[in-house]
């Protein structure tokens, strides 16, 4: 089974990458961008009938940090 | 002559280990002992554990993250629950905070480039163990090298740091957007320091300059009482 586990930092934790790649999409002349935030997406190929508490506890244990970290997980139909 | 046992955690791409055990040598007299990740024990009666800077594991993840999983972190976090005082420096703090240990986490800079330069500190407390030996409010210059050095933590928290007197040090100008401009915090029972600037980096004159070398006389001499 795949899964991915998409990370995002919560809101108001300053994101100096995302910043950067707006004000880099600004110098090549992409207008209308209000915001960029960057993130990370982690790819798990798992055992069938992994449990959900399971995938749950990879990534408050190790996949995502919950002090500044959100993490949504999505089982992707083979 | 000093019984005074300290020892050093070495992670795959660790690279301030030999630094932090040198420092702890010249001030304590005493050698240090080496302890390699996978370790599953310390070794016994251990007076200080240090964990280096460096870039355990090529900063996968994130910095810190998978070292703070490893086996001799287990061994660390039960040490520093028995009050064995346990000093992180640069990568090392970025351990402490993914172990939990201590609190929040340090993010990209915020002028996002790596900072590597002599950095003005103010010592915000020197009632601890690690900063007895300064005086209060007393300005120390060590050099910081990193790139993820911008602590990160919510207003309650933060507002619970300044509060109980956990913030050891603080920049003196912005270095790299820290929240209130912390360089480095205690935990709660102040037997953990984690901290961006490297005090070992700067014990002796040939260093270019030797302010970091009250924290390791503070903290020796705290323990072996001399």
């Amino acid at each position: 089974m795949k899964v991915r586990v998409h990370v995002s930092l919560k809101p108001g934790v300053l994101d100096p990458q995302g910043r950067a790649i707006h004000h880099s999409l600004e110098g090549l002349g992409f207008s209308g961008v209000n915001d960029v935030r960057a993130g990370r997406l982690i790819e798990l190929d798992v055992d069938e009938g992994m449990s959900d508490d399971a995938l749950d506890d990879m990534c408050r244990k190790l996949l995502a940090n919950m002090v500044i970290e959100n993490y949504r997980i999505e089982k992707v139909a083979a | 002559m000093s019984s005074f046992r300290g020892a050093v955690i070495t992670f795959p791409g660790s690279n301030c280990d030999r630094d932090m055990a040198d420092a702890l040598e010249k001030v304590s007299g005493a050698a240090s002992l080496r302890v390699w990740h996978g370790d599953a024990e310390l070794p016994e009666h251990l007076d200080f554990i240090g964990v280096p800077g460096g870039f355990s594991y090529g900063d996968y993840l994130r910095c810190g993250a998978i070292a703070s999983r490893s086996p001799v972190m287990r061994a660390v976090i039960e040490a520093a629950d028995r009050g064995v005082p346990v000093l992180g420096v640069c990568n090392g703090f970025q351990v402490l905070t993914e172990s939990g240990l201590l609190p929040g986490a340090l993010l990209r800079n915020s002028g996002i480039r790596f900072v590597c330069r002599e950095v003005p500190l103010v010592v915000e407390n020197t009632q601890t163990l690690f900063t007895a030996g300064y005086e209060a409010g007393q300005t120390v210059r060590l050099p910081v090298a990193h790139h993820d050095g911008n602590f990160y933590a919510d207003d309650e928290t933060l507002d619970r740091l300044e509060g109980e007197g956990r913030v050891a040090f603080r920049y003196a100008e912005d270095v790299n957007g820290s929240a209130r401009s912390i360089a480095g915090i205690l935990n709660q029972a102040g037997n953990v320091l984690g901290m961006m600037p490297h005090p070992e980096r700067a014990i002796e004159s040939a260093h270019g300059g030797s302010d970091g070398r009250a924290l390791f006389e503070s903290a020796i001499k705290g323990l072996v009482g001399a």
